[in-house]
């Protein structure tokens, strides 16, 4: 077979071979990104747009112009505007989210494998019961009782991502807590409190980020599916999935009122995606970890 | 190993009850009152009064679950008020679609998958494995419904191959029902690939290092073979674990996807249920995946450790 | 006079290391008439397995073979990856050193076998299986039948480096490479299996390579002794001659080195002192002069050339040979 000879190295020996990191170009972009589109987000009231709820019937879904830069959707809004205050929406909730699991998750995980014992059996319990439920299914259903606002999407959702942050908190403190920095506390008589947030935070910290860093994008790609049902974030409320879902009419001929808000929130995940990934490696060097 | 299933199956129980707990939790949580919603405008406060007798909403609430469960157990899910079906039948109903989609879906991750794992595996390093490493990473931010909407414009708008909508029972017109399928199992299978892709090409990597396929070399094979079958079967373990696995993440991707394609599934049925705020029909349909979800992970756990001993005897 | 089936001009194989450049094997010239046996003697890291790879072309992805390899009159190096393909196993067959880690763990024995007469001999399914009951049994494997169906890690050790022997000697090799064919075997059966080998070489008139880091292994096994170190030959003669009268000081250390029955108990071992030099840093002259006692400045200096000053006896590379015929017969 031509095409696909065996090139590999079948012998016995091979060398190792310095890995090369991933192109630093990349994730300042990512950054620089992120950067632009919060600063959009939490200016979106200063700025010089127009209100992303003003209707204008007679200028539906208009290409770009010198008035509206980016269009106007079905309804006649701003494409630009919505797209912003869009923004607002996706990153609150996408920022927000992560944290309730990043605080009551991390606090958890690290306590359970600092402790051990009963508590630890318990919270691995409870977490395995929580992961036990498909997690869409849970957001539809709470938020379906309980009502659709961005309260109640966050507190989900946060609740939602707990177990994977209390496993990421755990398995890294368990992999300290027989250090000797933290045997060496114990023996000064350090109080739990103490070790806890002294010793244990400052290294459980970086991967805790990293791993909240690749929650956002994950919060981000949640709300954005429910709103695009129409279940997440309630109209008119601009958020990028509800856009999505809006735009999907309107495909055969004014497709961009879908791919704009896509196009955002592909490049913001996946903003995200690099930042929290490259921060994973630099915290947890495997070799030929993807 | 029958003391291993016994003991998972020890750990299964509570957390199926768990399970029906969360739920029924979940469905208490509905401020205001369930009758008067369900009654909508024909709410009186006598209907009002006589439906909350007739479903016992004025018990204690532990009451109400163990009446609840007590029913469920008895495969009583629940009756629609709007339609008067029963949440089992109409899940049952539905089963069939949701099937289909998930086993072509995962069918056509792996038809993806496993080529470009084993291409990326033999060129290692190089410029196509890099690409297609970067693709599938980047894969990771593009979410199902994107993927769906690209999907509908390209082939559906711009091609016009294949209907965007719509669907057909296989006993009518077997081809029409395939291409139904076809855009909703491609865009789950979008979602699987990569997965798939990255874990085949780690361990293929791995085994094409091993002495034996040196030898198979030295013994003048072909190239074909070699991968395909020396290099492959050793390798599959880990890709068999991971697309039983992946059944379990393939039911909450199918909501989205049969809510899309209006494929008449249970995702679509639960869908439907909170638009028209059939909160009956949710709460059945809510337990029935859920159980379902964790009875599919208990048989994939139960298969990896047949097929790993490690696994058996303890924590590998 | 013939012409040698298997010739190595001035062969080097190079490999690229994060601490530079390494010379795996640097410049050796081998020959081996048909129906010959060549043993390839040297410690762990000497280059003898690099230089297996560089003969049956299966080098590294990186590394980069400079020389010539030529077999049966045509260069190695020059054929195409098909037709490299098809001289593997009918012409020249290769046995690993460890049977468990050289078989397939995953597919049966009879599939490891049949595969390999059917891609080259062309044989069908029920032919095959036949061939390979007799193949099995011809290299001492009983039960043959049953044996096609067992895998790899259902058999001992020393039935699978004899499996091993089995697909290689399937296709009717001209040459065949034995890669430290018993090392990872039990001492008992190692002879079984070089005996074996020994055995098939002679009845098929084939030629074979057989490369150990134990010079007991080759001596009465093999018609030509090369011995290797730091990836050059340093010594090379027909084996009686090798024994007899052994010109370079490692070849004399390696023998003083194997344990002899008649010696007194406890007496102990003359290991030889030292490592071999770091291949990514080579010596300026003789790379085991920092182990050799009889070691001077020129040693230290220049590089001894491999010659045969003595016309027809052996070739060895040292400045300062041991005397002939002065090497007691230690074996």
């Amino acid at each position: 077979m031509a095409v696909l000879e065996i090139e590999g190295d079948t012998a016995l020996v091979s060398p190792v071979r310095p890995r090369r990191r991933r192109v630093n170009g990349l994730f300042v972009a990512a950054l620089v990104w992120i950067a632009l589109i919060g600063l959009a987000a939490i200016l979106a009231d200063v700025l010089p747009i127009m209100s992303p709820t003003d209707m204008d019937m007679l200028g539906k879904r208009e290409p770009p112009s010198a008035e509206h830069l980016l269009g106007t959707d079905q309804l006649g809004r701003d494409m630009l505007s919505r797209l912003i205050y869009g923004a607002r929406i996706s990153l609150t909730v996408g920022l927000l989210a992560p944290v309730v699991g990043l605080v009551i998750g991390g606090a958890l995980g690290m306590i359970a494998g600092y402790l051990g014992g009963r508590f630890e059996a318990l919270t691995v319990g409870a977490v395995d019961v929580l992961l036990a439920f498909p997690p869409l299914v849970f957001a539809l259903a709470v938020t379906a009782y309980l009502g659709q606002s961005v309260f109640n999407l966050t507190m989900v959702i946060g609740v939602l991502s707990i177990p994977a942050f209390t496993r990421v908190a755990r398995a890294t403190t368990l992999s300290l807590t027989q250090r000797e920095f933290v045997i060496a506390a114990r023996t000064l008589g350090a109080t739990h409190t103490r070790i806890l947030l002294r010793e244990l935070l400052p290294n459980v910290a970086l991967p805790l980020l990293a791993f909240f860093l690749l929650a956002v994008a994950v919060t981000i790609v949640v709300e954005g599916a429910l709103s695009f049902l129409g279940l997440g974030v309630p109209p008119p409320a601009p958020s990028w999935g509800s856009m999505i879902g809006e735009g999907r009419e309107s495909l055969d001929i004014a497709p961009w009122l879908a791919f704009l808000p896509a196009g955002f929130m592909f490049v913001t995940v996946l903003a995200f995606n690099i930042v929290g990934d490259t921060l994973r490696a630099l915290t947890d060097p495997r070799p030929g970890a993807l | 190993m029958a003391r291993f299933v016994g003991r998972r199956l020890l750990h299964l129980l509570p957390v199926l009850l768990a399970v029906t707990l969360l739920t029924f939790l979940i469905a208490s949580l509905l401020p205001g009152d369930l009758a008067y919603t369900m009654l909508g405008d024909q709410a009186t406060p006598d209907k009002v009064a006589a439906l909350r007798a007739e479903m016992g909403l004025d018990l204690p609430i532990w009451q109400r679950y163990l009446h609840w469960l007590w029913d469920v157990l008895q495969g009583d899910f629940g009756r629609s008020f709007r339609t008067g079906q029963t949440v089992l039948s109409a899940v049952l109903d539905r089963l069939p679609v949701s099937l289909e989609l998930m086993v072509m879906a995962e069918a056509l991750g792996l038809l993806i998958g496993i080529p470009l794992a084993i291409l990326c595996a033999v060129r290692s390093g190089s410029a196509v494995d890099r690409f297609l490493t970067g693709l599938a990473f980047g894969k990771l931010s593009l979410p199902s419904f994107m993927v769906a909407i690209l999907l509908i414009y390209l082939f559906a708008v711009q091609l016009g191959w294949l209907p965007a909508t719509g669907w057909v029972p296989f006993a009518e017109d077997p081809i029409g029902n395939l291409r139904s399928f076809i855009l909703p199992a491609l865009t789950l299978a979008f979602a699987e690939w990569p997965v798939l892709m990255r874990v085949l090409r780690s361990d293929m990597i791995a085994t094409l290092q091993e002495d034996y396929i040196a030898m198979a070399k030295a013994k003048g094979l072909r190239s074909a073979r070699i991968l395909l079958v020396h290099a492959l079967k050793p390798s599959s373990l880990t890709l068999v674990t991971v697309t039983g696995i992946n059944i379990g993440r393939l039911i909450g991707g199918a909501l989205i996807v049969e809510t899309i394609f209006a494929l008449p599934g249970i995702g679509r049925l639960l869908v439907g249920a909170i638009y028209a705020r059939d909160f009956i029909i949710l709460q059945g349909v809510v337990l029935f995946v859920a159980t379902g979800f964790v009875l599919v992970n208990f048989v994939v756990d139960m298969l990896y450790a047949v097929l790993d001993p490690r696994i058996r005897h303890g924590r590998a | 006079m013939t012409s040698p089936l298997l010739s190595l001009e001035s062969v080097s194989v190079e490999l690229p290391t994060p601490r530079g450049l390494l010379r795996a094997v640097d410049k050796v010239d081998l020959g081996l008439m048909p129906g010959r046996t060549l043993g390839i003697v040297g410690e762990s890291g000497c280059g003898k397995t690099m230089l297996s790879r560089a003969i049956l072309q299966l080098l590294p992805k990186r590394a980069r073979l400079s020389g010539c390899v030529t077999f049966d009159g045509r260069d190695l190096a020059t054929l195409s990856a098909e037709a490299l393909r098809r001289l593997r196993g009918p012409e020249l067959a290769v046995v690993f050193q460890d049977p468990m880690t050289s078989l397939n763990p995953v597919l049966t024995i009879g599939t490891q076998l049949v595969e390999t007469l059917q891609a080259h001999l062309g044989m069908g399914a029920a032919t095959a299986i036949r061939r390979s009951v007799e193949l099995l049994a011809a290299v001492g494997i009983p039960a043959p039948e049953q044996r096609l169906r067992q895998y790899p890690h259902q058999l001992s050790g020393g039935m699978r480096q004899r499996v091993a022997i089995a697909i290689a000697l399937s296709c009717e090799p001209k040459l065949l490479v034995a890669d430290e064919p018993t090392t990872a075997l039990d001492v008992t059966v190692q002879a079984k299996i070089l005996d074996l080998l020994a055995r098939e070489q002679k009845r098929r008139h084939m030629s074979m390579i057989l490369i150990t880091h134990d010079l007991g292994v080759v001596a009465g096994r093999t018609d030509e002794v090369a011995v290797m170190y730091a990836g050059r030959v340093v010594e090379r003669a027909p084996t009686s001659r090798l024994f007899g009268h052994m010109r370079m000081p490692y070849t004399e250390a390696l023998l003083a080195a194997i344990p002899k029955l008649e010696a007194p108990p406890h007496t102990p071992l003359p290991a030889i002192a030292g490592r071999p030099p770091d291949p990514t840093r080579p010596l300026p002259g003789c790379s085991f002069a920092p182990r050799c006692r009889y070691a001077d400045e020129q040693c230290r200096q220049a590089k001894p050339p491999l010659v045969d000053p003595d016309r027809g006896g052996g070739l060895y590379a040292c400045w300062h040979p041991l005397a002939l015929p002065a090497a007691a017969m230690g074996t």
